[in-house]
C-alpha cells in the first residue's frame, strides 16, 4: 500500500517510557479479525486504555489530555513479539507518524517502514532527556527531519542523528514502496525461479 | 572464502543486492493464514496485481479456528468471515488451502513440516513470527508483515537487509526432565527477549545434534522470543530421514539431486559470526517464566529474582510482577494455578503429548485445573490416538481437542479468565495474550504435565 510521503514532522509527543511493549499490548489478538485494514486505532494499547467494561483507565497516558501528537516516544525493545502488522497500523491509525525508542524489535521496525510510521533509534541517554522534558512541559517539540536524519528536543536545542538505510529514506521521502521498485524487476525475478532447484 | 550455514542459504537466494539497501530475497516457500493475509490480498487487487506463482503459497486456517465442534459453522461471524476470506482468496488464486475439516489442517509451523513443505536450504516466510520453527531443517525461516506477505504474492520476493550472524553453542549432556523447551526457555533467559535482535542464530553443539528433530524444531520456534528474527541448525541425517518420503519433498533423482545440495549445507569450519555465544547444558533445569515477557524464565527450584539482579528498568520490573501477582524472591514451587495448556506451534507435536503423558500415566488431573489439550494438527491428532496416549488422557480425567493455534493466543474461545493462572507450553507470557487479565507460566509439557495432576507448579523430576 502506497503512503504519505515523510519529509519533515514538528509534533508534540506522547511518552510511553516503559521497556519491552509487546505487539500484544499495542493491539491484542482478538481485534485481529477485520479482513480491511480500517480502525485498528481504536484498539491501539486497548488493555491498558481501557478497563473491561470499555471505561477509559484513567492513568494511561493515551487518556491524558495534556499528552498529544504525532509522535510516541516508547521505552527500549519497542514492539516485540509477534509480526501483526496490524500494530503498525494501529499506531499509523491513531494518529502516530513517528516512533521514538532505543531499541525496536525488528519486524516491528520493518513493518513501521513498510506503512510510512518513521522508526527513530535513540541513544537511552537522550531518551531520558526527551521523557523529562515531555514531563516538564508536555508542550515541548520534537523536530524530525529525514532528509538530514536528525532528532531535535527543540525547547534545548539536543539534537541526535539516526540511521536508516539510503533505500528506505528515499522510498519514505518520496511515498514509495517495495512493491513498486519489485514489480519493475519482475523479469529478473521470473529468470531467478528458473533456477531454483524446488 | 569461508560461509555459515546462514550465509551459504541466504547468498543463494538473493536476486539483487541494493547499495545502502535490502538484499532482493527470493523465497521458495510462503505460507498464509487467515489473520495476516487478507489485507494483503485487497492490496494486490488494489493495485490490479495478481499472485505470481501460486503453487508456492499454502494456505492454512488456524489462528482464529475453534478447538471444538470443528465439524459446525464457525460462530463468531468476524472469526468465519476470516475463514472464509482466506479460503475465498486461496480459490480465486489457485492457491492449496487446508482449512477446517481438511485432514492435513492444523498449526502451519506444524503442518508444514508434517507434509513436507519445509525442506532444507529453503527460504520460508509466513506472516506469523512463529515461522522460525522451520529453521530445525536448515532453512532460513522467519515471519513477515503484511505488507511483505503481498509482496510475495505478486513477486515470490521480498527487500530485505541481510541479519547479522549469531552462533549460540550448548555442549554437554542434559539433565533429567530437561526438555528442548526448558533448552530454548534458558537461552531466553540469559539473552533476554532483545538479546538477538538484529541477528539470526545458528544452534550449534552436541546438545542439539542429539536432539529429535521436534525437539529442534521446539527450539528454532523460540528464536524470535530472543528478538532474533530466526534460527537454524545445520541439517543432518536425522533430517534427511525426517523428510523423506512426505507429500511435497523431492522423489526419485531429484531427491538425489537434492541430497548432493543439502549435503553442504553447514558452516565451514572457519566460518566467522558476529557474536558467538556458549552454554553448558548441566547448568539447565527445567524452566518456568516469572514475568511478563518469555525472557523472565528460571529454573523452576529457584526463586523469583529481586529487581536489583535483573537487567533492565525497575519500573517495569514491578510492572510486571503486579500483573502476575508476585512478589521478589517468592519461590515459584507450590504457586497455585488454574489452567494448563498444551498445544501450540512450539509444544504441540506427538514427542510433546508423549511427555505430557508419560506423567498423568496413572494419575488424575487435579479438580482445581482447567485442562486443555490442543493436538497441533489432525496427523498429531491421529498418532495420539494410535498411540494410546487418548485413553492415558481420558483414564485422568482429560479430554482431547481439535487441532489449532488455540489458547496460545486466544483468538479463538479459548481464553484464560481474567487474574488466572496458566502453566502453557505455548511460547508468549504477555499481558493478555491468553486472555485479558490472563497470567502466563510458560513452561515444557512435563512441566504442565506435573502442575495439571497437582494443581500448582511442581518439579516434574519428582514425578518422572
Amino acid at each position: 500500500m502506497a503512503y504519505d510521503k515523510f519529509t519533515q514532522l514538528k509534533s508534540t509527543a506522547v511518552p510511553l517510557p516503559i521497556e519491552n511493549v509487546d505487539t500484544d499490548q499495542i493491539i491484542p489478538a482478538r481485534f485481529l479479525k477485520a479482513t480491511k485494514r480500517e480502525g485498528f486505532g481504536d484498539n491501539l494499547f486497548r488493555d491498558w486504555r481501557y478497563n473491561g467494561d470499555d471505561s477509559p483507565k484513567q492513568d494511561f497516558v493515551l487518556n491524558n489530555p495534556i499528552y498529544k501528537g504525532k509522535i510516541l516516544v516508547g521505552g527500549k525493545n519497542f514492539g516485540s513479539g509477534s509480526s501483526r502488522e496490524h500494530a503498525a497500523w494501529a499506531v499509523y491509525d491513531y494518529g502516530f507518524r513517528c516512533v521514538v525508542s532505543s531499541f525496536f524489535a525488528d519486524i516491528f521496525k520493518n513493518n513501521c517502514l513498510n506503512i510510512g510510521v518513521l522508526p527513530v533509534q535513540i541513544t537511552p541517554k537522550f531518551a531520558n532527556e526527551i521523557f523529562e522534558a515531555i514531563y516538564a512541559d508536555p508542550n515541548t517539540e520534537l523536530e524530525i527531519n529525514l532528509e538530514a536524519q536528525t532528532i531535535t528536543l527543540l525547547a534545548s536545542g539536543s539534537q541526535e542523528s539516526f540511521d536508516i538505510n539510503g533505500y528506505k529514506k528515499d522510498n519514505m521521502l518520496n511515498g514509495f514502496d517495495d512493491i513498486d521498485y519489485l514489480q519493475n524487476m519482475k523479469s529478473d525475478i521470473e529468470t531467478f525461479t528458473e533456477s531454483r532447484p524446488f | 572464502m569461508s560461509k555459515s550455514l546462514f550465509d551459504k542459504v541466504w547468498d543463494s537466494h538473493v536476486v539483487r543486492s541494493i547499495a545502502d539497501g535490502p538484499d532482493v530475497f527470493y523465497i521458495d516457500r510462503h505460507l498464509i493464514h487467515e489473520v495476516t493475509s487478507p489485507v494483503a490480498f485487497v492490496g494486490l487487487e488494489s493495485r490490479g496485481l495478481s499472485v505470481l506463482y501460486p503453487k508456492k503459497t499454502f494456505a492454512v486456517a488456524d489462528h482464529n479456528t475453534p478447538t471444538i465442534n470443528q465439524h459446525l459453522p464457525v460462530q463468531d461471524p468476524l472469526s468465519a468471515n476470516q475463514l472464509k476470506t482466506l479460503e475465498d482468496n486461496a480459490n480465486k488464486y489457485g492457491i492449496s488451502h487446508w482449512g477446517l475439516g481438511h485432514q492435513n489442517n492444523g498449526i502451519v509451523h506444524v503442518v508444514g513440516p508434517e507434509n513436507g513443505i519445509t525442506l532444507p536450504g529453503a527460504t520460508i516466510v509466513c506472516g506469523d513470527s512463529h515461522t522460525s520453527t522451520h529453521g530445525a531443517f536448515g532453512a532460513i525461516a522467519f515471519g513477515i508483515g503484511t505488507s511483505e506477505v503481498e509482496m510475495v504474492l505478486t513477486t515470490q520476493c521480498i527487500m530485505q537487509p541481510k541479519p547479522k550472524k549469531m552462533r549460540i553453542s550448548v555442549n554437554g549432556t542434559l539433565n533429567k526432565g530437561v526438555t528442548p523447551k526448558d533448552v530454548g526457555l534458558y537461552i531466553i533467559s540469559q539473552l533476554t527477549t532483545s538479546g538477538a535482535t538484529g541477528y539470526f542464530v545458528e544452534y550449534a553443539g552436541d546438545v542439539f545434534e542429539n536432539m529429535s528433530m521436534e525437539g529442534r524444531m521446539t527450539v528454532c520456534n523460540l528464536s524470535i522470543e530472543m528478538g532474533a528474527r530466526g534460527g537454524m541448525i545445520a541439517p543432518d541425517e536425522k533430517t534427511f530421514e525426517y523428510i523423506k518420503g512426505r507429500a511435497m519433498t523431492p522423489k526419485g533423482a531429484d531427491w538425489d539431486k537434492a541430497m548432493t545440495y543439502w549435503e553442504t549445507l553447514k558452516s565451514d569450519d572457519d566460518a566467522v559470526f558476529d557474536k558467538e555465544l556458549s552454554f553448558n547444558a548441566s547448568d539447565i533445569e527445567p524452566m518456568i517464566t516469572y514475568g511478563t515477557n518469555p525472557g523472565m524464565g528460571i529454573g523452576i527450584s529457584k526463586n523469583i529474582p529481586s529487581a536489583e539482579s535483573v537487567e533492565g528498568g525497575k519500573a517495569t520490573y514491578g510492572k510486571s510482577l503486579t500483573y502476575m501477582g508476585y512478589a521478589e524472591n517468592e519461590q515459584m514451587i507450590g504457586k497455585p494455578i488454574d489452567y494448563v495448556f498444551i498445544g501450540s506451534c512450539t509444544n504441540g507435536r506427538i514427542e510433546d503429548f508423549r511427555a505430557f503423558a508419560s506423567i498423568v500415566k496413572g494419575r488424575k488431573k487435579a479438580d482445581n485445573v482447567t485442562a486443555w489439550l490442543v493436538p497441533g494438527s489432525h496427523i498429531v491428532e491421529a498418532k495420539i490416538k494410535e498411540e494410546g496416549l487418548l485413553d492415558i488422557f481420558h483414564d485422568a480425567g482429560f479430554v482431547l481437542r481439535e487441532p489449532g493455534c488455540s489458547a496460545c493466543l486466544a483468538m479463538n474461545d479459548d481464553k484464560v479468565p481474567a487474574g488466572k493462572y496458566a502453566v502453557s507450553t505455548s511460547n508468549r507470557n504477555f499481558e493478555g495474550r491468553q486472555g485479558p487479565g490472563s497470567r502466563t507460566l510458560l513452561a515444557s509439557p512435563l512441566v504442565a504435565a506435573a502442575a495439571a495432576v497437582t494443581g500448582q507448579v511442581t518439579d516434574p523430576r519428582e514425578l518422572l
